[in-house]
């Protein structure tokens, strides 16, 4: 090799030495020796030029080895198969998630519904809806609080839903009636006359119940007194009652 | 003069005609190339040392780029292909570079 040779010649042997100057002198000087150069360097311009055009048309696949064209491919498969799994892994944490909204959407629907009619239970909320509104005229003031309680339990079994007295005072579960010597209290308030009574519910039945014989109309026209009964279609509740605290009695 | 236009000429060559390499060649050609590169290295120091010789020259050329391509066929006979022609292209690299730094030395005196 020439270079192995040179080295040996310059350690050897005084180096002859050339400098650029010569070398352009050799350059534009032809000799024998420079056709010989020539056709090697053809060649090799030739697999240059070759290679060059090779990389520009083909893409980087085409020259390359098969054990590396078959790792390209192991590592593609491997990582598809890899992000593969990790998608059905995340479609089915999505799946998950969804279906825990939707549960939990079914579940606060659900909790609303029951919110809202243990608030018009309690009497905690306000109410509207279909009813009757009665007007007990009682000009001697016989009515007492038992009178009052029968009708209320009449109406409960036509089915009241929401009943009110006076605009002021919500009947719930725990409403107590009394009355002495012609004055009335419902849950600690004084009812003045005329009584006026709300009820929602189903109005014809409502009205049923009052009026039928030994009922509330029949009872109050004995003690020298009238009644009246419209049928709304809107009967609107505004009183309230605030929600007692259990002190004994806890969700089993 | 006339090796720099067969030079040129080949390169032009190689690009116009595309010769159609075989598929068992074109993965060496570039070991190849290195090798050739080697050799031509190889030879411009010797020329400036003095000692240059165009016979010696294009049996190293040729000797060059064989016995690197047949380092790598080898190689890929055996299973080490990749690395064995990592391991040509690094070492030719270096006297590549060695060949460049005598050179230099001689074109620059530095």
């Amino acid at each position: 090799m020439p270079d192995d040779d040179a080295r040996r010649a310059s350690t050897v042997a005084p180096p002859k030495g050339r400098s650029v100057r010569d070398l352009g002198r050799a350059l534009v000087r032809p000799s024998t020796s420079h056709v010989l150069i020539a056709v090697v360097l053809l060649v090799f311009g030739v697999g240059v030029g070759t290679q060059l055009s090779t990389k520009a048309t083909d893409d980087t696949f085409a020259t390359a080895r098969r054990a590396d064209l078959i790792q390209l491919l192991d590592t593609a498969t491997g990582e598809t198969r890899r992000l593969e799994a990790e998608i059905a892994q995340l479609k089915a944490t999505r799946d998950k998630l969804q279906s825990g909204v939707d549960s939990a959407k079914v579940a606060q629907t659900e909790a609303k519904n029951r919110l809202d009619s243990l608030a018009i239970l309690n009497g905690t909320a306000p109410a509207t809806g279909s009813g009757i509104r009665v007007v007990v005229y009682d000009p001697e003031q016989k009515v007492t609080g038992s009178t009052l309680l029968d009708a209320i339990e009449e109406f409960r079994d036509a089915g009241a839903e929401v009943i009110e007295i006076n605009d002021s005072v919500r009947v719930v579960a725990s409403t107590w009636f009394a009355g002495k010597n012609g004055e009335l209290i419902v849950d600690g308030t004084s009812i003045t006359r005329p009584i006026v009574i709300d009820v929602i519910g189903d109005g014809h039945a409502l009205e049923e119940a009052a009026r039928f014989r030994g009922g509330l109309v029949s009872q109050v026209s004995q003690m020298g007194g009238s009644v009246t009964i419209t049928q709304q279609t809107s009967v609107s509740v505004t009183a309230t009652k605030a929600l007692p605290t259990n002190k004994y009695a806890r969700p089993a | 003069m006339i090796a720099i236009l067969a030079l040129l000429i080949g390169i032009a060559l190689g690009i116009w005609l595309e010769p159609a390499l075989p598929t068992g060649l074109a993965t060496y050609l570039p070991i190849m190339i290195v090798a050739a590169l080697d050799a031509l290295f190889g030879a411009l120091r010797a020329w400036f040392d003095g000692n240059f010789s165009d016979r010696v020259f294009a049996i190293s050329f040729f000797s060059n780029v064989l016995i690197a391509a047949l380092i790598v066929f080898i190689g890929d006979q055996i299973g080490v292909g990749s690395q064995l022609s990592t391991a040509v292209v690094v070492v030719l690299g270096i006297r590549i570079f060695t060949n460049a730094a005598a050179i230099r030395r001689a074109i620059f005196h530095a």
